[in-house]
């Protein structure tokens, strides 16, 4: 609990609903006949309705990106860190818009949803979206908010996907993309995760092919199982290492099977507390739209064809560290860019902590985020 | 403008497509922007420069020059700018080939080691020279590849890289005729724009 909120905190917040009655048609060919948007804003939008910026989340995430939903909150929204009152993205500066992705678990229309067609929950038939979906549905909550152009699109991990897509899809409605510890599309590693993750969800005799709603259950072993393997790509060897190292929770070994090391507890925490709070029917729709996503491939895989419809400013960003997506993957997205002549900052943040430095505020990071939406603001209306 | 940067900013058409290798604070590019209408990018290897770039609205791409450029296009650029960078490159040679390949001109600036006060310090104390404009002792210097004006000349003589203007300059990028007369005796700073 926050027994006081920081002063650099956008302090309680509460999320709001955005319902849509024109069918959204999907990249599957599928559509969506009505669905809701839950997000949250920080900020006030300026009179010329110029400062606003899209925050996009990543695999796991969610619309509470800042602040404390009630006085009895223990933890912040999933980037506090950067988001607030003087911080990167400053909310004394900027209207903050962050949104549930569609087929999430966190309010929007999702596979816990209730569909209209049958009057039961989606489960599995859940269209599976794609990632120029979501950005579809982001653009249309833009209508609502009156937001004709961004100020930035901003994400890391699967949200710099869809700041990318934002920028191909939509040109004339950003004026700046960030794109944080991203991919221009998954390798076969990256994709060989997914399945292995997904595999644990499907193969768990809780899963009842999807329908686990019904039979009042859930997959809770296969989504911990997804979450720990995951949680691994996120850290680094390093990192690890210097959290855990060989340490023993017992101080000894027990010559059984149970968590002898301290890694092993951390990861077993992690996964059963994410398999409480998350659906694993959006964990496998998410996984598919990262394993899906590839902008080139519409351009005969020439990314810099692809990214030649861009029209606003770029910052990628990678870590050092980082081996879900190395900073090679994003220096691809660079050197496409780079080619189509668009402009482009990129820095590898030198960061202990794998995929997962995306979130904290480290220092550098921080004033290149921040840097980077002043110059925006500096630079007038393209 | 810096005295350096108004020299090479009269070699730069305006709404070219620069790329300036290690460019620092981005001070170059930013001028070339204002005055020059130019777009492009900045390489550079420093998180603090990057940082200050961004900041500027300079476009700058984080790079260690050291690993080549043979990722980028052949005549990508109009003019490729190196500003006293070379002599800390591993490569110097391979580096303004590639400034060639990549651009269809090229500007480069460095020191000249050459300078009399260069010559005179070795030959006196038998040192490596310190000096204001070469203020490193030779275990900490960056510059790991001392080189003459002529040494350069000959260097491109061979490679068959034409030399379009050379300015030669003190310290302060001022020139006088005693400069103009003894180039590489009494130049400190040289400043090459070249083609293939």
């Amino acid at each position: 609990m926050p027994i006081e909120i920081p002063a650099d905190n956008v302090g309680l917040v509460s999320p709001q609903i955005a319902q849509f009655d024109e069918a959204l048609p999907l990249r599957s060919g599928r559509s969506l006949a009505e669905y809701q948007l839950v997000y949250e804003t920080y900020g006030t939008l300026n009179a010329g309705r110029s400062n606003a910026i899209l925050i996009c989340h990543a695999l796991s995430g969610n619309h509470h990106a800042a602040g404390y939903l009630s006085m009895e909150d223990r933890k912040p929204g999933w980037w506090d860190a950067c988001i607030g009152p003087g911080k990167a993205i400053d909310t004394n500066k900027y209207f903050v818009v962050s949104i549930n992705n569609l087929g999430g678990c966190h309010g929007s229309t999702g596979p816990t949803s209730l569909d209209p067609a049958t009057g039961r929950r989606y489960g599995p038939d859940f269209p599976i979206m794609a990632v120029r979906d979501w950005v579809k549905s982001q653009a249309r909550l833009a209508d609502r908010l009156g937001i004709e152009q961004w100020l930035a699109v901003v994400g890391g991990s699967l949200g710099g996907m869809q700041a990318l897509r934002w920028s191909i899809d939509y040109p004339e409605r950003l004026r700046g993309c960030a794109v944080i510890a991203a991919a221009p599309k998954l390798s076969a590693q990256n994709i060989a995760f997914n399945e292995v993750a997904r595999q644990a969800i499907v193969s768990d005799p809780d899963f009842h092919e999807g329908h686990y709603y019904e039979h009042n259950t859930k997959p809770r072993r296969g989504l911990m199982l997804a979450r720990m393997l995951g949680h691994i790509t996120y850290l680094s060897d390093g990192s690890m290492r210097e959290k855990f190292g060989r340490d023993l929770r017992t101080g000894k070994l027990n010559f059984n099977f149970d968590a002898d090391f301290e890694v092993e507890s951390y990861l077993r925490y992690q996964g059963e507390n994410f398999s409480d709070h998350f659906d694993a029917n959006t964990y496998l729709l998410m996984t598919k739209a990262l394993d899906y996503f590839d902008p080139a491939r519409d351009f005969d895989g020439d990314l810099a064809a692809c990214l030649a419809q861009a029209r606003c400013r770029f910052l990628v960003s990678s870590f050092s560290t980082d081996w879900r997506f190395a900073p090679e993957r994003s220096e691809e997205i660079v050197k496409a860019l780079m080619r189509a002549r668009k402009a482009v900052s990129y820095l590898e943040i030198d960061a202990p902590q794998g995929h997962d430095a995306f979130l904290f505020p480290i220092d550098e990071y921080v004033r290149l985020i921040g840097g980077f939406l002043a110059s925006l603001t500096a630079g007038g209306k393209h | 403008m810096r005295p350096d940067l108004e020299y090479i900013s009269q070699w730069i058409k305006p709404g070219s497509h620069v790329l300036d290798l290690g460019c620092g604070d981005g001070s170059l590019l930013d001028q070339l922007r204002q005055h020059k209408a130019v777009t492009g990018y900045g390489l550079e290897i420093d998180t603090q420069n990057i940082l200050e770039c961004v900041r500027k609205g300079v476009d700058v791409v984080h790079r260690d020059l050291n690993d080549g450029l043979d990722d980028i296009d052949d005549q990508s650029f109009d003019t490729v700018i190196m500003t006293q960078s070379l002599q800390q490159t591993r490569k110097p040679d391979a580096i303004v080939e590639a400034m060639l390949r990549i651009g269809r001109e090229a500007v480069v600036t460095f020191p000249n080691f050459g300078h009399w006060t260069v010559r005179s310090y070795l030959s006196i104390h038998g040192r490596m020279p310190v000096s204001e404009n070469l203020p490193y002792t030779w275990y900490e210097t960056p510059n790991i590849h001392f080189f003459t004006f002529r040494d350069f000349e000959v260097l491109c003589r061979e490679r068959g890289i034409k030399i379009l203007t050379r300015t030669v300059v003190d310290r302060n990028h001022k020139s006088n005729w005693r400069i103009q007369m003894l180039p590489n005796f009494l130049g400190e700073i040289a400043l090459y724009h070249m083609t293939r």
